[in-house]
C-alpha cells in the first residue's frame, strides 16, 4: 500500500501529523501523572505539570538567618549569608520586604526595614544586613523574593509511599496483596481451563457443540449478577470474605475466556501430530501433557497475561469477596479509591500511589505486548 | 500465616492438586474400572472413551456451573423474592422490580447507560478504526500502535486518578494545575470549572476515559483486519483510479464490517459492566449513576438485595442480545 501514499507527499505529510497528535493526546494524560509524582507537593499545587520541565518563576517568602549570628564590623551589626541556604539554587529577580508589595525593590538595591535595618539582596540569593544597633528578637527578618528555580524532581514521593514505615497509605502493604491475589488467580484458571479446551477441541463426546456454545454465551455475562449468590456460596460453606474466596472467584470468571482462547487455538494444531501419536500407542493424558501443553504455549500466554492484567487492575471482585471490616487484605485499587475519597487534593501522594499501581502492569504489558495482541485476536468473538 | 505463604500454599495445592486429579482419574479409569483387557476389553475401551472426556472437563463445568451459571438463575430468584428480617425470604413477584422504577435514580442511571452504550462504542471504534488506517502506511506505525495499545494495560481506577488530574479544580486566584481548566482560561474561559460536577457534560467526561482505553483495542483488532484485506482487490480500485478516501470508504470498510461489529460488540459488553471509573470518580452523585455502580449501591450500601439483583437482571437483559448473536455466530462457524 506504500504505493498510495508515496504518489502523495503532501498527504503522507497530513498522516505522519495526524498520527503524531493522536500519540500525543493519548499519552499526554500519564505523563501528566508521571511527572506530578516526581513533584513535591508544593510544585504541584502552584503550577502545572507542563511546567514542571522548564524553569519557573515562583514567589517564595524566605528568612534571613536569625539575629544572634551577627558579627560586628565596626560600628555596624552585620548578618551575611544566602536566603536559599547555598547559592546556586535560584535566581532572582527583584525582591520586597513586606507582603504588600513583594516587587519593590530590584537586585542590588537596598531596602530599609522599619526597625532601622537595611539589607541587600543579590539575584544568588546573597544577603547583606546590616544595622547601626545590635540586632534582637529570635527569628530573622521576612524577605518576599520572586525567583526563577531550575526545574527540580524528587523520589522523596515514593521513598514515602513505598518505605516509610509509618506510612498511614499503606501501599507497600497493598502491593503484596495485590501480587497475593493475582499469582494464584492467574495459574489455577489455566491448568483447569487447558485439560478442558483439550477435551472439547480434540475428544469426541455427546454435547460437546452444546458445551461449546454455553461457554460462549458465559463469556458475556456480566459477573455482577454473581456477587449476591456467591458471596451467600462463601458465607455458606464458611471460607467468608479472604483470599480463598476472591482466587476462587477470579477462577470462575477467568475461565470462560481462557477456555474459550485455548480451545481455539488446539483446534488449529495439526491433526497428524495427535493421530500419529495415539496410533503408537499414547494415551489421552500423554498426548495433552506431552504435546499439546507445550504447542500451545502462545495461547497459555496470551490468556495468562490476560488474567494477570484483570486480576491485578480489579477493584469489582477485592472489594466484594476479600476486603473485609479490618481491611487487613485491602489491594491497590482499593486503596487508590480511598485516598481519591480522602486525600483527593494531595496529588503526591495520589499520583505516587498510582503509578506504583500501574507499574507493574504497563511492564508486563511492553515485556509481552506480542502475546496480548494475539490473545485478543483470538479472543473477540467472530 | 501470612498471607503470602498462604499464597504460595495455595499455589501448590491448586496446581498439585489439578495434575493429581487429572492423573490419577485417568489412571484409576483404565487400570481399575475399565481395564482395556481380559474378556470385556474392547467395551472396556468404548466405556473409557465415553467417560474421560468428562474427566477433563469436571473441574471447568463445575467451576462454571457454580460461579456462573448458577447466579444467573440465583439472582433472578433474589431479584423476585425479598430478605425477611431474621433469615430466609419470600416471594414477592414483581415488587422489586416496581419499586426499582419507582426511584429516578434508576431512570438516571439507566439514561447515562443508554448515553454510554452509543457513545463509547462509536467513538473507540471509530478513534481506532482511524490510527489503525493511518499507522499502516509509516514507518514508525508500531511505536504509535504500542503508545495508544497502552492504557489497555492501566486499571480503571489508575485511569480515573490520571482524569482527575486532567480535570483538576483550583480557585480562580490560583494557577490551575488541570489541563482542562487551564487550556479552558487560556481560551478566553473567565472562571475555571468543575467539570465533573457539571450535568450532562460530566458523563461525556467520564465517557472519555473509557474511549481512552477501549481506543486501543479497537485499533489492535481492526489493524490485523486492514492488513488481513487481500492486496488486489486494493489494486484494482487504484488502477481504476480511486483516491485514498474512496478505497478507504469503498473497497476496505466494507471488507472489514463483520470485524468492526464484533469490535462494536466487545465494547459494548464492557460499557455494560462499567463500575470503576464511576466509582472512584464521581460514584454516581451529580447526575452520572450508571447501571453497574447503581446495583453496587443496592447491594452494599443500601444492603437491599431484591432491588440490587433486579438491577443486576436489567444487565443481563441488556446483555442477552449479544450474547444470542455471539452463540449463533459460533455455532456457524463450528458447522
Amino acid at each position: 500500500m506504500d504505493n498510495i501514499a508515496g504518489s502523495k507527499p503532501h498527504l503522507t505529510w497530513a498522516v505522519h501529523i495526524s498520527v503524531a497528535v493522536l500519540v500525543a493526546l493519548w499519552l499526554f494524560p500519564t505523563v501528566g501523572l508521571f511527572v506530578s509524582s516526581f513533584r513535591t507537593a508544593d510544585q504541584i499545587s502552584t503550577s502545572g505539570w507542563w511546567k514542571a520541565m522548564f524553569p519557573s518563576e515562583q514567589s517564595l517568602t524566605l528568612r534571613t538567618a536569625a539575629p544572634d549570628t551577627q558579627v560586628q564590623q565596626g560600628d555596624l551589626f552585620v548578618i551575611e549569608g544566602n536566603l536559599f541556604g547555598q547559592a546556586g539554587k535560584a535566581e532572582i529577580s527583584v525582591f520586597g520586604i513586606s507582603s504588600k508589595d513583594v516587587t519593590a525593590y530590584s537586585i542590588g538595591e537596598t531596602a530599609e526595614l522599619r526597625n532601622g535595618r537595611k539589607v541587600t539582596v543579590q539575584s544568588s540569593g546573597d544577603y547583606r544586613m546590616t544595622a547601626s544597633e545590635p540586632m534582637t528578637g529570635s527569628r530573622g527578618s521576612r524577605v518576599f523574593v520572586t525567583a526563577q528555580t531550575p526545574p527540580e524532581f524528587t523520589t522523596q514521593n515514593y521513598k514515602n509511599v513505598l518505605f516509610d514505615p509509618d506510612n498511614r497509605e499503606g501501599m507497600a502493604k497493598a502491593f503484596f496483596n495485590t501480587l497475593t491475589v493475582t499469582i494464584p488467580a492467574t495459574i489455577i484458571p489455566i491448568l483447569v481451563a487447558a485439560f478442558a479446551a483439550y477435551a472439547l477441541a480434540w475428544m469426541d463426546f455427546p454435547g460437546r457443540a452444546l458445551l461449546i456454545a454455553a461457554i460462549v454465551a458465559l463469556l458475556v455475562v456480566p459477573l455482577q449478577l454473581a456477587l449476591i449468590p456467591l458471596l451467600k456460596f462463601h458465607n455458606n460453606i464458611g471460607i467468608g470474605k479472604g483470599y480463598l474466596g476472591v482466587w476462587m472467584a477470579h477462577t470462575g470468571f477467568g475461565l470462560p475466556l481462557a477456555i474459550y482462547l485455548l480451545r481455539n487455538y488446539m483446534v488449529s494444531l495439526p491433526r497428524d501430530i495427535i493421530e500419529n501419536a495415539r496410533v503408537d500407542g499414547a494415551s489421552d493424558f500423554q498426548i495433552f501433557t506431552r504435546i499439546i501443553l507445550p504447542l500451545s504455549f502462545p495461547a497459555l500466554a496470551s490468556f495468562a497475561i490476560f488474567q494477570f492484567l484483570w486480576t491485578w487492575n480489579d477493584l469489582l471482585v477485592a472489594l466484594v469477596f476479600l476486603i473485609d471490616a479490618t481491611g487487613e487484605t485491602t489491594v491497590m485499587t482499593k486503596q487508590i479509591v480511598e485516598l481519591l475519597g480522602t486525600r483527593g487534593g494531595n496529588w503526591e501522594i495520589l499520583a505516587t500511589s498510582a503509578f506504583v499501581s500501574i507499574a507493574v502492569p504497563l511492564a508486563v504489558f511492553f515485556a509481552m505486548q506480542k502475546y496480548l495482541v494475539r490473545g485478543l485476536l483470538a479472543g473477540s468473538v467472530k | 500465616m501470612h498471607p503470602a505463604l498462604q499464597g504460595l500454599i495455595t499455589i501448590l495445592i491448586g496446581v498439585g492438586g489439578c495434575v493429581g486429579y487429572f492423573y490419577f482419574s485417568n489412571q484409576f479409569l483404565d487400570k481399575v474400572l475399565c481395564p482395556p483387557r481380559g474378556p470385556n476389553a474392547g467395551r472396556n475401551i468404548n466405556r473409557a472413551n465415553i467417560i474421560r472426556p468428562w474427566l477433563f472437563l469436571a473441574p471447568a463445568v463445575l467451576a462454571l456451573g457454580l460461579y456462573l451459571a448458577y447466579p444467573v438463575v440465583e439472582t433472578l430468584r433474589l431479584s423476585l423474592s425479598e430478605r425477611i428480617p431474621g433469615g430466609g425470604s419470600q416471594f414477592v413477584g414483581l415488587d422489586n422490580y416496581r419499586q426499582m422504577m419507582g426511584e429516578p435514580k434508576f431512570w438516571e442511571a439507566l439514561r447515562n447507560n443508554m448515553l454510554w452504550l452509543i457513545v463509547v462504542p462509536a467513538m473507540s471504534t471509530v478513534f481506532g478504526l482511524a490510527v489503525a488506517q493511518l499507522t499502516d502506511r509509516i514507518r514508525w506505525g508500531n511505536i504509535a500502535k504500542s503508545l495508544i495499545f497502552m492504557p489497555m494495560a492501566i486499571s480503571f481506577v489508575g485511569a480515573a486518578v490520571i482524569w482527575k488530574l486532567v480535570y483538576d479544580t483550583r480557585p480562580v486566584e490560583q494557577e490551575q494545575i488541570g489541563v482542562l481548566n487551564a487550556l479552558y482560561l487560556w481560551f478566553g474561559g473567565d472562571d475555571p470549572q468543575t467539570w465533573l460536577t457539571i450535568p450532562f457534560w460530566n458523563n461525556v467526561f467520564l465517557m472519555v476515559v473509557l474511549i481512552w482505553i477501549q481506543t486501543g483495542f479497537a485499533m489492535v483488532i481492526l489493524s490485523a483486519a486492514l492488513r488481513g484485506i487481500p492486496e488486489e482487490t486494493i489494486e484494482a480500485a487504484i488502477v481504476d483510479g480511486a483516491n485514498p478516501f474512496q478505497v478507504f470508504f469503498r473497497i476496505k470498510m466494507p471488507q472489514i464490517a463483520g470485524t468492526i461489529v464484533v469490535v462494536w460488540t466487545t465494547i459494548t459488553i464492557v460499557v455494560l459492566k462499567v463500575f470503576d471509573i464511576v466509582f472512584a470518580m464521581t460514584n454516581g452523585q451529580w447526575n452520572t449513576q450508571v447501571l453497574a455502580n447503581y446495583m453496587y449501591d443496592k447491594l452494599f450500601r443500601a444492603n437491599d438485595w431484591g432491588v440490587g439483583s433486579a438491577s443486576a437482571m436489567i444487565i443481563m437483559l441488556l446483555v442477552t442480545p449479544i450474547l444470542v448473536w455471539n452463540v449463533r455466530n459460533a455455532r456457524k462457524e463450528m458447522r
